[in-house]
């Protein structure tokens, strides 16, 4: 990484210029937020610009822009991995609760008299 | 050693807040081995009540106390609080921090040959956080109402409307979430950073590997479940409903959380959470074990590991897999087809890397000549004892199977025969493997040997029968067997199975007089006495603080034993090859 | 003692190419991804799940009491805080110990003032107004992310007022052990103001 004083100052550039644009978005965030936007517009605004302003902070502030070391990328790119993986749970919950028989369907399947099958499997569905 | 050692420090300092990584082993160590026990214990009462339910149990059933006992009888809240607290802490306060916190502490820094762990006040930290979760966790049998009694695994809505012993056994599980969390930063930190010159990553030896993964493991998944505690905690004590759906009823009655029933809450958001974490401690359970048995493995067969690097890279698979297997214990939540096709294809899936190390392990053995010392026979034990436990595992696997399976004595069958003849023989595998490197005694290979017996028969003794009885559907958390007309038949099997456990507890008396024998009068030993190459034995038994006499540089692989072109079978990794 | 024998707590290690340090702050602030994470994906669940209808159905902008003004204001407090956490770890990296140590210092009453706009104007009007956690399942999920980032500012501010007061003395002895630790907590620091980019939009907007 950049060491030297000179570096060291145009950073001290790079940084205010980095504040100016978080301050600047959180207003067009805000904006956004009064405009009418069909559907799931909104939402996607707002993370699009917290996406951009996450990203900001954590490639200057955080200095992953002059990162080189492997062992710092390699656990952060498991970890965005994994945090997708979480991110998926409320899909995966919805889509439990979609794929699931409506309520009733159980109740309208035939009964079959006992000894015909042993086994009383209830395949015939609906 | 000469070099940091201005002033003698004190005994308080030395032994008890110490933060060199060796006595914080043994203190993890001894700890977790207490923890163990007691954990056993409350299996012990436990069997007394599945084989004779309803009579009064013996001598104990009086002195416990007519709360828990009345009459000398187990209450069945007690009995769940038992069990509860047997998975917890055998889980939790037992195994997890005698494979990492114990072994990895102690041994791991001196197989990478560093003076100590990257942050020893961390390392400190994070034992004293351990115990103070696992106080918490014992204190709570006190609390009225007895400890936790909705399952080891704390599901909603049943744990949140539970007595207080729920909310403690979640501040319990917060501590010991960040113990582990500060010790896995810790431990990945350390093998990044501080491995001797020229130990590159694939000189490591393996158990090394197991904890590098572990640490991720342990590092990527507990936070969803502090997090998932966090919650519950908040639906206990602040009258949230994070996992209480609208309009839930209780025994007729509708629930009424706090002053306002709020509701919209989702109870099977609390067991995805749960998972995510509990997927990936199965294999924070066994990488290490698997660590451990390589070890003792290469040294005894005087072999190398047969594939070493197809060991490690399923080991990263099998840690990263783990991930995305969770949902394979909620099939019967009523989860979409589609859903778990994916999860039964990827539970399949991570059966290939477990299978890959087992028969390397296995294969290691192949024209070797093999000592048969105690370590050995427990490593030895480890692998058909593993394979069980892990071939019973596809049927669970799979969603066909699972709905017949789910919740009966076959999971338990299942994992404990992954986790007690599986990860704890390993566990006193290393205990035995690694004594010299502590104390500078071995611990008796007599005492070892019928310790070894005994554990293996009360194991199988134990979990075998509960293969059967679980197929023939007896269910897992029943309180009293014999109340089902369905289990008539099987009542013979659950008594054998608690006079194995029984048997077991006391085949367990050899190990505890032998492990305290051997401190004071064990036979006395040189650095190396198993004849190892891993950097451990370069060191002096017991290390002095600082680890190592000079700085350890490496020339070779971990495991090189019968190199042709040596007198010794052996070549150390840190010995230069002569001219 | 023996910290003071360990290799690379100081300067980074020649191949991994960071000191131990460094590494340790990344992986916890990965740790802290998936905790907050698993709070992000409970609370996008609950609201696309939550009932159409009944008592427990999601409350509307108006209901939920958030003002976006304080809420913009306190992005903009936190904002501000992360630009002079790095600036002081500039300025000590340009040998500047007393200006770094005045931005630190702006840095922790920026923090403090969140927590005083955080606690006066949002929490106490609620809890005057009878609402608690307990109230329904937004307020709920509100209390607990905030709280739980609340906690973590706190934390932060422990650590930040630790090296203007007693750890200050570490610049002394040992200078460029002292501005690595500053980066570690910087790192820490805006993590938290980048948690909170998220919280903004997602509790005040949507």
């Amino acid at each position: 990484m950049a060491d030297s004083h000179a570096d060291i100052s145009k950073h001290v550039k790079l940084y205010i210029g980095v504040f100016a644009a978080l301050a600047g978005l959180t207003i067009v965030t805000v904006l956004a937020s009064q405009v009418d936007f069909s559907g799931p517009g909104h939402v996607v605004v707002a993370l699009l610009i917290a996406g951009i302003k996450a990203t900001l902070v954590a490639a200057v502030f955080m200095h992953l822009k002059w990162e080189r070391s492997g062992w710092i990328w390699w656990p952060l790119v498991l970890c965005a991995f994994f945090f997708v993986v979480l991110m998926t749970l409320p899909t995966l919950v919805a889509t439990e609760s979609r794929d699931r028989a409506p309520a009733g369907t159980w109740d309208t399947i035939p009964v079959r008299e006992a000894p015909a099958h042993s086994g009383g499997n209830a395949e015939s569905g609906h | 050693m000469s070099h940091d050692e201005h002033h003698e420090l004190s005994f308080i300092r030395k032994y008890v807040f110490s933060i060199d990584h060796k006595v914080i082993g043994i203190q993890y160590g001894i700890t977790a081995l207490c923890f163990l026990f007691f954990g056993f214990c409350l299996m012990m009462l436990m069997r007394w009540q599945l084989a004779y339910p309803g009579q009064e149990l013996p001598v104990l059933g009086k002195l416990l106390g007519e709360e828990f006992f009345p009459g000398g009888v187990m209450t069945p809240d007690f009995y769940n609080s038992l069990g509860v607290m047997h998975g917890t802490i055998m889980i939790f306060l037992g195994v997890v921090p005698l494979l990492v916190g114990a072994f990895g502490n102690y041994v791991m820094p001196l197989q990478i040959g560093a003076p100590d762990m990257s942050f020893p006040k961390l390392n400190m930290a994070s034992y004293w956080i351990y115990l103070c979760g696992g106080c918490v966790m014992l204190a709570s049998f006190f609390v009225p109402g007895g400890a936790a009694n909705s399952g080891w695994t704390a599901y909603p809505p049943l744990s949140v409307t539970a007595t207080t012993g729920q909310t403690w056994w979640i501040i319990g599980m917060v501590f010991l979430i960040t113990s582990s969390l500060l010790g896995s930063v810790n431990f990945i930190v350390t093998i990044v950073q501080l491995r001797a010159k020229g130990l590159t990553m694939f000189r490591l030896p393996f158990f090394v590997w197991s904890q590098l993964v572990t640490a991720f493991l342990l590092l990527l998944a507990f936070p969803p479940l502090e997090a998932a505690g966090v919650l519950q905690l908040a639906d206990r004590v602040l009258g949230t409903s994070f996992f209480l759906p609208e309009g839930l009823v209780i025994s007729g009655q509708q629930l009424v959380q706090g002053a306002v029933p709020s509701g919209g809450g989702n109870p099977i958001l609390w067991q995805h959470l749960f998972w995510f974490l509990a997927h990936p401690e199965v294999y924070v359970l066994i990488l290490p074990a698997m660590g451990i048995v390589g070890e003792i493995i290469a040294n005894n067969t005087r072999k190398p590991l047969w594939g070493y690097r197809p060991i490690v890279y399923s080991s990263i698979f099998l840690g990263f897999m783990s991930f995305i297997v969770w949902a394979h214990h909620m099939f019967i939540t009523g989860m979409g087809t589609s859903l778990s096709m994916f999860f039964a294809t990827t539970t399949m899936i991570i059966s290939i890397p477990s299978v890959v190390i087992l028969t390397a392990l296995v294969i290691s053995l192949y024209k070797g000549s093999i000592r048969f010392n105690v370590p050995m026979l427990f490593a030895l034990s480890f692998l058909p004892m593993f394979a069980i436990g892990g071939l019973t595992g596809l049927p669970l696997g799979l969603p066909a199977s699972d709905i017949h399976l789910h919740d009966t004595y076959y999971v338990i069958g299942h994992f404990h025969y992954v986790v007690a003849p599986g990860t704890i023989f390993a566990i006193f595998a290393g205990v035995y493997y690694w004594f010299p490197k502590v104390t500078g005694r071995r611990m008796s290979e007599g005492l070892g040997k019928i310790h070894f017996w005994l554990s293996l028969i009360g194991m199988n003794g134990a979990f075998m029968p509960m293969f059967f009885v679980g197929i023939a559907g007896m269910l897992r958390r029943g309180y009293d067997p014999a109340a089902y007309a369905a289990n008539e038949n099987l009542l013979g099997m659950v008594k054998m199975s608690s006079w194995s456990v029984w048997m077991l507890g006391v085949a367990q008396l050899p190990f505890i007089l032998n492990f305290f024998m051997s401190i004071v009068a064990g036979k006395k030993v040189s650095a190396n006495p198993w004849e190892a190459t891993t950097l451990e034995w370069s060191a002096p038994s017991p290390p002095p603080h600082g680890n190592f006499e000079a700085v350890p540089v490496v020339y070779r692989g971990p495991y090189e034993y019968s190199t042709d072109d040596r007198k010794d079978d052996f070549f150390p990794q840190h010995l230069q090859a002569e001219a | 003692m023996s910290a003071s024998v360990l290799p690379y707590t100081v300067k980074p290690h020649p191949v991994t190419g960071v000191y131990s340090g460094k590494l340790g702050t990344w992986l916890f602030l990965a740790s802290e991804v998936m905790l907050f994470g698993a709070f992000f994906s409970t609370y996008v669940l609950l609201r696309v799940g939550a009932p159409t209808e009944g008592a427990a159905v999601w409350p509307t902008h108006e209901q939920t009491h958030l003002s976006w003004k304080i809420g913009g204001f306190n992005t903009l407090v936190l904002i501000i805080s992360s630009v002079t956490m790095v600036l002081a770890w500039a300025q000590l990296k340009m040998n500047n110990f007393s200006k770094a140590r005045l931005y630190l210092i702006v840095t922790f009453v920026l923090a403090g003032l969140f927590l005083v706009v955080k606690l006066t104007m949002e929490y106490y009007p609620k809890f005057e107004a009878g609402i608690r956690p307990s109230t329904n399942i937004f307020f709920a999920a509100y209390f607990v992310l905030t709280g739980l980032h609340a906690l973590h500012i706190v934390g932060g501010m422990v650590v930040i007022g630790y090296f203007i007061g007693p750890g200050a003395s570490l610049w002394k002895k040992d200078p460029e052990y002292f501005t690595n630790r500053i980066e570690c907590t910087g790192l820490y620091w805006h993590f938290v103001d980048l948690v909170w980019i998220f919280l903004f939009p997602v509790l005040y907007l949507l």
